[in-house]
């Protein structure tokens, strides 16, 4: 962070920069927390999940709307760190992953996360002219945007805040429960199979917190 | 399509009896036309869409999560 104070005083009054640097964080962090409920609601969809005071169509209407707003708030995320000028990150970098010189895995992550995004949402808006097995087999990619996206976010500035890892908790739990309740509900078949995914799905807050407790995050700026 | 929309008896509804994993939204969007049986795969009590219902067959074709149905022309 004091670095960051550091070069916004060498060009412009540091003032000047904050707004978009404190918008760049919230939504980003609102990003997160939608695609989280975006991938939690597909996963209950897939499920099959089917509470007495919802219907099923509701739910989906609910996935697919989270969705698009999810995008929303990742194209805002986008802008806010390419017209920053204390982010020296352009168009090209922020659309095509591991090419920016700035911060480049972590930022090369976050490119990878929103261009499965994109992907997902792209090929869901023509899913009907699509077909079935092409549209699903890009829409898994949902899976691998997700830990993407939070592994970038984990590795942002704001990590330290105890709010801030509340919320990458949360968001860890609710996928993780979703994920869990779907092959639990999936069986009895293929036990194997299932419990693979559980634990590779564990993975993911295994390997969160060991990230974490390495404390890289919040180096880069 | 408001052509086709007053023409009742044009469009035929379709599943895809492989694909569908009966989970139900076309007969909660389309109840007029499509029932559940007891496992919650969907019965169809006509094929035919007539043309006030061919907005709410559009959106059930939209909403099945596996793409089990479809809304078709008639060829004439
Ligand atoms: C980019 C944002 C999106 C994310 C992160 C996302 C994520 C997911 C995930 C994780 C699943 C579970 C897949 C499975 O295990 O089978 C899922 C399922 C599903 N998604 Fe999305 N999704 C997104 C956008 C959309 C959009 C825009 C639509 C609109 C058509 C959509 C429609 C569906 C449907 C219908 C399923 C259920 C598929 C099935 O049961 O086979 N998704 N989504
Ligand atoms: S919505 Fe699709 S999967 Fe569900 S019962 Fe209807 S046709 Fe089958």
């Amino acid at each position: 962070m004091t670095s960051v104070v550091r070069l916004g005083a060498a060009s412009l009054p540091v003032a000047a920069h904050r707004p978009l640097w404190f918008a760049t964080r919230a939504s980003g962090s609102i990003t997160l927390l939608l695609l989280t409920a975006a991938v939690a609601l597909g996963v209950l969809v897939s499920g099959r999940y089917a509470p007495k005071r919802f219907t099923r169509f509701e739910i989906s209407a609910l996935h697919r709307n989270v969705s698009v707003l999810s995008l929303a708030f990742l194209a805002v995320h986008i802008v806010t760190t390419v017209v920053d000028p204390l982010v020296p990150v352009g168009w090209v970098p922020a659309l095509v992953p591991f090419i920016s010189a700035y911060r480049a895995p972590w930022l090369g992550l976050a490119t990878l996360a929103s261009d499965l995004m994109l992907a997902v949402a792209i090929t869901s808006a023509v899913r009907l002219r699509m077909g079935r097995r092409p549209w699903k087999a890009v829409h898994w990619l949902a899976y691998a945007a997700w830990p993407v996206a939070l592994f970038h976010a984990a590795a942002g500035t704001d990590t330290h805040l105890d709010l801030q890892r509340g919320l990458y908790a949360a968001c860890v739990a609710a996928v993780l429960a979703a994920v869990w309740w779907r092959l639990y509900r999936a069986g009895p078949g293929m036990l194997a199979g299932r419990l693979s995914a559980g634990v590779v799905a564990a993975l993911v807050p295994a390997a969160l917190g060991a990230f974490l407790a390495s404390g890289p995050q919040g180096v880069f700026l | 399509m408001s052509d086709a929309q007053t023409a009742s008896g044009v469009h035929t509804l379709l599943i895809d009896r492989i694909a569908c994993d009966g989970h139900g939204a076309c007969a909660e969007l389309l109840p007029e036309l499509i029932g559940l049986d007891e496992w919650g795969y969907p019965i169809v009590r006509s094929t035919d869409v007539p043309g006030e219902l061919l907005d709410h067959a559009r959106r059930a074709v939209a909403e099945c999560p596996v793409l089990a149905l479809r809304v078709e022309q008639k060829h004439r």
